[in-house]
């Protein structure tokens, strides 16, 4: 069923009879092509692209909760390629590209509004930072601007610029970047897929990972055990605990971010802003809410929720920098499982098993890469080749060397 | 209407104004009691429909009338009025609507209801492309939202608190009095907390006696008691929004938000409290029974009726109707009955309803619709066989109770469901140490409520290890119930579940239709439960309506659990009062005041603030100033207070031993009074900090560190330290703040230091270049000196204890006025250091390796230092760009930090990026801007043409690679 | 959270820095053979389990001890705490 504001007059005049289901309820088949693990964003989005762009059949995609119910669920909407790393920002650009022609591909309106992204600085050796950063991104294609603290007060009158304790000296933008509805690029990418004939399996928790010989062969599920030619693994949050099931290691901590949503407010903010000498970042809903958060609690956490400390601590940066919210009320708090990786970047690669592939270590940066995510990971899958773009994450570069560390902050998952 | 009675003061009237018309209330009246007193029933608007709506609770779950109270900088958007006390000059404003309350344009999109379902907006606004952010969405926008901001800073003051105690009682009803009761008794540090402004809970709206007593004076008796037991917290108008880990509750204490103004108090305060045991007795929330056109301003809940009628002396009409499901339907016409409010029917589902009062009871009846424009006019009332339409004001209506589970599923444990209350119940799931009591765990009633509270006070004392003390609980009436499930009723038309996001039953039914079943789903299809009152009132509903269409039962169609805070709170208190220029500690350096006196220009450096440069008259431009400082300590001698390096004291036997682990390069052979330049690896085999390392005596060494990574290298030395290597007899601390420390460099160097220093022979021969020593200054003070130079002059740097620091920086600068001594700031320490090609935070940028800073040969491979094994992974190893110097061909041409490096005639893009300028400055040395960068295959591109790529600013400069070092390449000055 | 401190009583969580998993303690000998294998594993593959956790916590802004903390990931309960120094000291004479 295509949908379109035709659609929707003809229904709201024919009393909404015609509307479908977004997607089936299949159960198992007892074999597939590819099984994906995790009906998360990037989950979904890996077998839409594998049955449309790859032109595979035969997926399923086994989710053991309800689909989207992985980070996808949880995030802070925020969409950007603003990248420093070569590893990094052409993959990053690749995925805005898709964000941009996202809605009119799968036909479902994901609220992508380029509505911009600010990454302030205050000092001028985070300027220069900023401009190696800023000019990364215009070599790799994308675009960026630096913004002095003059243009800022006219673009954002409300921040503290005469009372603060870090000064705002300027701010990197990136126009392009911005915020999308994260359940309806679920949804968009779960619709998408079930139209191209893929099972989406929710309330299937894979158990046990069946191998031979080096050479997985199959998953065992809460609904029985389902062979599988190629798995593709993307849960995040939970991806030591998959693996596990395989014997490997995994050079991945989980844990816990909170984010934070207030109350429904009338137009307050234009864009996202972020404010990394107070860890603190904010963008405005459609809906009104101020979306924010900051840094993660920093312990190893399976929890899905934080601590006290942390939300005054991002709390405390919302209002040094923006002293004119302290009216409006926070609404609600959670928490969501990051797979904190050892130098912040992401893995899609291979894995010692034959047939067995990892997409994981998104940190809290999942949301913005899932189209490229799930795209570079169908690619892998389906071709058993990287993507152009996703050639650096590679499952052993920590053990060869060749980390993409945005921060430089080493071996250190809380860091990042 | 006003009613007699009440616990409102009459006589103290309030004047307040509410969208500009002034009205009077009595004070004890809410906003909301005092709106209905002067007959005002519609006071919002809601969400997508923008529908009239009125006050539909007495409680903090008010889903509809929410307002703008006060103004200015003041204004409080989304303010639920129930919740708002009365005071004087009280200023409301409505919200979401426009032009006025009344005639709302917005309205509008309630004639489109048909076309703006649940998740409609996934299914348009697609086409054209560019029209989402140019207008559909900035439509949205404006249409959405609630209240809105001042967009001004809060004038108010906030506080933080700690508190402790042995027992948290949540909730000051029938159940946590009792509780607190019980275990103050018994000599429990007990706080009890409530969001009222009086204790009681419902106590206060409904008219039950104890021990033959009114609620009201049984209520003062108690408190008096309370009053008396000095180990008992009582704390009104506090919300304990969150349950943290390890027995810590956050809450929030309105101190003066009852006030026009704070006066010199905090408006609130945010709580952090510690409790080895807590019980929850925050009662439960009455559930509503969606029928058609349920949202007409004066429809409410029951117990909300009978809270305006009995604490507040008020009801929206002077002729209501009830429409229940229990026994408390009738309760609440009884209490209104008395207070002389006709009462045209109650309307009970049940076909058995009992006859509790003078008044109409229609039995085995539904409510099927309401009439009245801005306010109920009239009901239909349908049974079997027939309807009839009946004429009323108000409405209240009980589907029964939830017990307010909130809490206690704040570590993600689930309520679960009883099929004898139909309701969903504390499971066995509690945050650690919580007992839930009374209503919150379904004993609603009064007797079960007294009861319980008063057994989870027993309980709670055993696990403290308290004796309890027999506790004798009040007499009262025992009543029941009796309620008969009626989750909504049946039929076409419109029937709202979630009022203030405007869901109704048909959503629900839709999102069915299109599988959007999981209750996950259901709530983000249709946005039911995402408003200001986080479901509290809608949940449990739509979990009933989902489940009907399922066919399966409530608690296999999903349970709901709530996330902190358990109302919202304002971001000013939690932002504390750490805000402004206190949002960060703010550290100074020892010759500050010195600074200031000097009209010294500072800057942020981390925690510190640092002497940037020292203008001086006549200099219009900072550079003007900072070519001075640098041409005049290469001249003669400058002094840069440089204490913010960290220091850290390593003492023991195996100090030796231990450095030697810890820097990548030798330290082992560093002789007693000798000073030798360290770098330290991350155990990743990456550059982590550089400084030096002096051996003041055989077991006595002082290492320092940047400003930025003092806190790192200190705590990564206390980790080699006890984690590594616990055998080693080596002692730490960090000194950076005992020792003021500063660099005296510069041709006069020397001289001026003689000037300073006690008896000491600070020749070439007696202290050459990189000796070290302890000695004493200015007759008698005990210091340190280091000849080490950052800038590449003849350079010391003296260090002595804090407190001395100012005294020594003017002492240094009034001796070597005739050697032309000059002050200088971090500017000109970053030029000379560039001049002189010293790596600093923008080379540590730790992503870099010794190698790429030319340094990749001190990494000793005979010795296990931290991250030797690590660098000489291949990904390190065969990294080709290294640190070198550039300089503009044209000396007029800027260099700036950030730009990308690439070969002549090369197309820009990331392929073809061979490295970036790291540092960059003006040097007045070579008349030309230099810069330091890291460029592919540097090291044998000496003289080779580049080209630094700063499109971000369309700046292309042709760039000649030089030796990273400008000045003094021989170190000639160094060591004279 | 609230870290039961061996020597100083329950402290609260935000005093301490983490670090990680207390493997951390196990650092390789640099100059064997295999080294690059073992401090791969050593750096770059903790553990991460969904309960039980041995992790070390800094009191940064207390007595400068290094902590080994028992906490369940899944609960945040924290089971016992002892000195990071006690715990290396009593491993390395068992090594011996």
């Amino acid at each position: 069923m295509r949908y379109s504001a035709l659609r929707v007059l003809k229904e709201a005049l024919t009393g909404h009879q015609g509307w479908r289901p977004l997607w089936r309820d299949p159960d198992p088949r007892p074999s597939y092509d590819y099984i994906i693990v995790g009906g998360g964003g990037h989950g979904l989005a890996t077998a839409y692209y594998l049955a449309k762009t790859f032109r595979q059949a035969r997926i399923a995609v086994v989710e053991k909760g309800w689909l989207g119910s992985g980070n996808i669920g949880r995030n802070t909407t925020i969409i950007r390629s603003n990248y420093l790393l070569p590893g990094n920002e052409p993959f990053y650009e690749f995925s805005m590209k898709l964000w941009e022609n996202l809605e009119q591909e799968f036909n479902f309106n994901a609220m992508v509004s380029q509505r911009g992204i600010v990454n302030l600085f205050h000092t001028d050796a985070q300027r220069d930072a900023y401009r190696r950063r800023g000019n990364a991104m215009l070599l790799a294609g994308a675009d960026a601007e630096l913004v002095e603290a003059g243009q800022l007060r006219e673009m954002m009158p409300f921040l503290n610029f005469d009372n603060a304790r870090f000064p705002i000296k300027g701010g990197l933008l990136q126009r392009r970047a911005g915020t999308a509805r994260h359940d309806g690029v679920a949804w968009g990418y779960a619709r998408g897929a079930d139209a191209r004939g893929v099972d989406l399996i929710q309330n299937c928790e894979v158990t046990g990972l069946h191998m031979e010989n080096g050479r997985i062969l199959g998953v065992e599920t809460s609904r029985g055990y389902i062979a599988a030619k190629k798995v593709g693994v993307a849960v995040a949050g939970s991806t030591s605990l998959l693996m596990q099931l395989a014997g490997l290691r995994m050079p991945i901590e989980s844990h816990v971010l909170q984010a934070f949503v207030s109350e429904g407010l009338k137009p307050t903010i234009p864009g996202v802003i972020t404010f990394g000498a107070g860890h603190f970042y904010v963008s405005q809903s459609d809906k009104g809410g101020l979306v924010f958060g900051g840094d993660i609690d920093g312990y190893n956490s399976y929890a899905q929720r934080g601590n006290l400390p942390v939300i005054e601590d991002v709390v405390e940066g919302g209002m040094a920098l923006m002293p004119m919210i302290g009216r409006a009320r926070l609404l609600r708090t959670w928490g969501g499982i990051m797979d904190m990786s050892m130098d912040g970047s992401p893995i899609i690669d291979r894995t010692p098993i034959d047939g067995l592939y990892l997409n994981a270590g998104w940190c809290y940066g999942g949301f913005k890469a899932t189209p490229a995510s799930g795209y570079a990971f169908a690619h892998l899958l389906a071709t058993d080749r990287p993507h152009e773009t996703a050639k650096a994450y590679r499952l052993d570069r920590f053990e060869r060397g060749y980390v993409i560390d945005e921060k430089g902050a080493g071996a250190q998952p809380n860091l990042h | 209407m006003r009613l007699s009675g009440g616990v409102i003061d009459r006589s103290k009237p309030l004047q307040f104004s509410f969208d500009g018309r002034s009205y009077s209330g009595y004070a004890g009246d809410t906003l909301a009691s005092a709106l209905l007193a002067n007959d005002v029933r519609l006071v919002g608007r809601s969400f997508k429909y923008h529908r009239p709506r009125g006050v539909f609770s007495a409680g903090s779950e008010e889903p509809n009338a929410l307002v703008e109270l006060r103004s200015g900088a003041r204004k409080e958007p989304n303010t639920r009025a129930t919740m708002v006390e009365l005071f004087e000059g009280l200023e409301a404003t409505s919200q979401n609507r426009w032009p006025s309350l009344k005639f709302d344009a917005l309205a509008i999109n309630d004639l489109f209801s048909d076309f703006l379902t649940a998740g409609f907006y996934y299914k348009t606004f697609m086409w054209p492309k560019a029209f989402w952010e140019k207008l559909y969405e900035p439509i949205i926008r404006r249409a959405a939202g609630l209240g809105s901001l001042s967009m001004q800073a809060d004038p108010d003051v906030y506080d933080k608190g700690f508190l402790h105690a042995d027992l948290l009682v949540i909730g000051g009803g029938a159940a946590g009095l009792m509780a607190a009761l019980g275990a103050a008794r018994a000599g429990a540090d007990v706080i009890l907390a409530d969001e009222g402004s009086e204790l009681g809970g419902r106590l206060l709206a409904e008219t039950d006696t104890l021990d033959g007593k009114s609620a009201a004076d049984w209520l003062r008796s108690l408190e008096g008691e309370l009053a008396q037991l000095p180990n008992l917290k009582v704390m009104r108008r506090t919300t304990v929004f969150g349950a943290f880990d390890h027995g810590i509750y956050g809450a929030v204490e309105r101190v003066s938000d009852h006030l026009p103004v704070p006066g010199n108090r905090p408006r609130q305060t945010l709580w952090r409290v510690t409790a080895r045991r807590s019980i929850l007795a925050g009662g439960a929330i009455e559930r509503h029974i969606p029928f058609r056109d349920n949202d007409r301003p004066g429809i409410m809940q029951s117990s909300a009726l009978r809270a305006f009628a009995n604490r507040w002396a008020v009801s929206p009409a002077s002729r209501v109707a009830i429409f229940t499901n229990n026994d408390s339907g009738h309760c609440a016409a009884r209490d209104l009955l008395a207070k002389g409010v006709e009462i045209a029917a109650v309307v009970d589902s049940r076909g058995d309803a009992p006859q509790q009062g003078d008044f109409r009871v229609i039995r085995g009846a539904m409510v099927t619709g309401s009439k009245g424009r801005h306010g109920l006019a009239s009901i239909e009332v349908s049974r079997p066989g027939g309807s009839e339409w009946i004429s009323c004001g108000a409405l209240g209506v009980s589907g029964g109770w939830n017990p307010n589970v909130h809490l206690i599923s704040h570590h993600r444990g689930r309520p679960v469901w009883d099929a004898e209350l139909h309701a969903f119940v504390p499971g066995p799931d509690l945050p650690k140490g919580m007992t839930v009591a009374g209503a919150a765990k379904g004993e609603g009633s009064l007797h079960a409520a007294l009861r319980s509270g008063a057994e989870a006070a027993m309980a709670s004392l055993q696990q403290l290890g308290l004796r309890p003390e027999a506790l004798r609980l009040p007499e009262v009436e025992v009543r029941e119930e009796n309620l008969q499930p009626l989750w909504h009723v049946p039929g076409k038309g419109r029937a709202w579940v979630d009022f203030q996001n405007d869901v109704t039953v048909k959503d629900i039914k839709l999102a069915y239709q299109e599988n959007m079943r999981p209750v996950e789903h259901l709530k983000r299809w249709t946005t039911l439960g995402m408003a200001t009152d986080q479901g509290k009132t809608s949940n449990v509903t739509a979990l009933a309506v989902m489940a009907e269409l399922t066919g399966k039962s409530i608690p296999q169609t999903g349970t709901t659990i709530f996330r902190p805070p358990y109302t919202p709170i304002s971001l000013a208190v939690l932002g504390g009062g750490d805000t402004g220029t206190n949002f960060r500690p703010r550290r100074l350096t020892p010759s500050h005041q010195w600074a200031k006196t000097k009209g010294a220009v500072f800057v942020e450096v981390g925690q510190w603030l640092r002497a940037q440069y020292f203008p001086q008259p006549g200099e219009a431009h900072w550079r003007q100033t900072v070519d001075r400082e640098v041409l005049a300590t290469r001249r003669g001698v400058g002094i840069c207070d440089v204490t913010t390096l960290g220091k850290v004291d390593v003492q023991g036997a195996d100090a030796a031993e231990f450095l030697d682990r810890l820097y990548c390069n030798p330290m082992k052979s560093l002789k007693v009074g000798m000073v030798r330049y360290g770098l330290m690896l991350r155990e990743d085999g990456h550059a982590f900090d550089d400084g030096t390392c002096a051996r003041l005596a055989e077991n006595h060494y002082v290492v320092t560190s940047t400003t930025a990574q003092a806190g790192p290298v200190y705590r990564h030395m206390e980790f080699a330290r006890q984690c590594l290597w616990p055998e080693l007899d080596v002692q730490l601390i960090s000194t950076t703040d005992a020792w003021a420390q500063f660099s005296v460099a510069g041709p006069n160097a020397r001289r001026l230091l003689q000037r300073v220093v006690d008896d000491a022979d600070l020749s070439n021969e007696a202290f050459p270049f990189m000796a070290c020593a302890n000695l004493t200054v200015c007759g008698g003070l005990r210091a340190r000196l280091f000849r080490i130079s950052f800038c590449g002059e003849l350079g010391y740097e003296v260090a002595v204890p804090a407190r001395y620091g100012n005294a020594l920086m003017a002492r240094l600068m009034e001796l070597g006025v005739d050697l032309g001594a000059v002050v200088y700031g971090t500017e000109a320490l970053g030029v000379m250091r560039i001049e002189k090609g010293h790596a600093a935070g923008n080379e540590l940028n730790g992503q870099t390796t010794a190698q790429m800073l030319g340094m990749g040969r001190m990494v000793s491979s005979k010795k296990d230092a931290i991250g030797a094994v690590m660098s000489r992974r291949p990904g390190l190893q065969l990294e080709t760009r290294v640190l070198v110097g550039l300089r503009p061909l044209d000396p007029a041409e800027p260099v700036v930090a950030g730009s990308h490096l690439f070969a002549e005639g090369a197309v820009q893009k990331t392929e073809n990026d061979q490295g970036w300028i790291s540092s960059a400055a003006f040097s007045p040395h070579m008349a030309s801007a230099i810069g330091l960068a890291f460029l592919t295959n540097g090291g044998d591109r000496m003289g080779e043409v580049i080209i630094a790529a700063n499109p971000l600013q369309g700046q292309q400069v042709a760039m000649r690679v030089v030796p990273t070092v400008f000045v003094d390449p021989e170190g000639e000055r160094l060591r004279g | 959270m609230l870290i039961p401190h061996p020597l100083l009583g329950l402290r609260d969580a935000q005093e301490f820095t983490y670090l990680g998993d207390a493997v951390l303690l196990n650092r390789p000998d640099g100059l064997a053979e295999g080294a690059p294998e073992a401090f791969n594993e050593y750096i770059y593959l903790r553990g991460n389990p969904a309960g039980v956790h041995r992790e070390l916590w800094f009191h940064e802004q207390g007595d400068r001890s290094w902590l080994i903390v028992t906490r369940n990931t899944l609960t945040h309960e924290i089971l016992h705490a002892e000195l990071a120094r006690d715990v290396a000291l009593k491993a390395k004479a068992g090594a011996v």
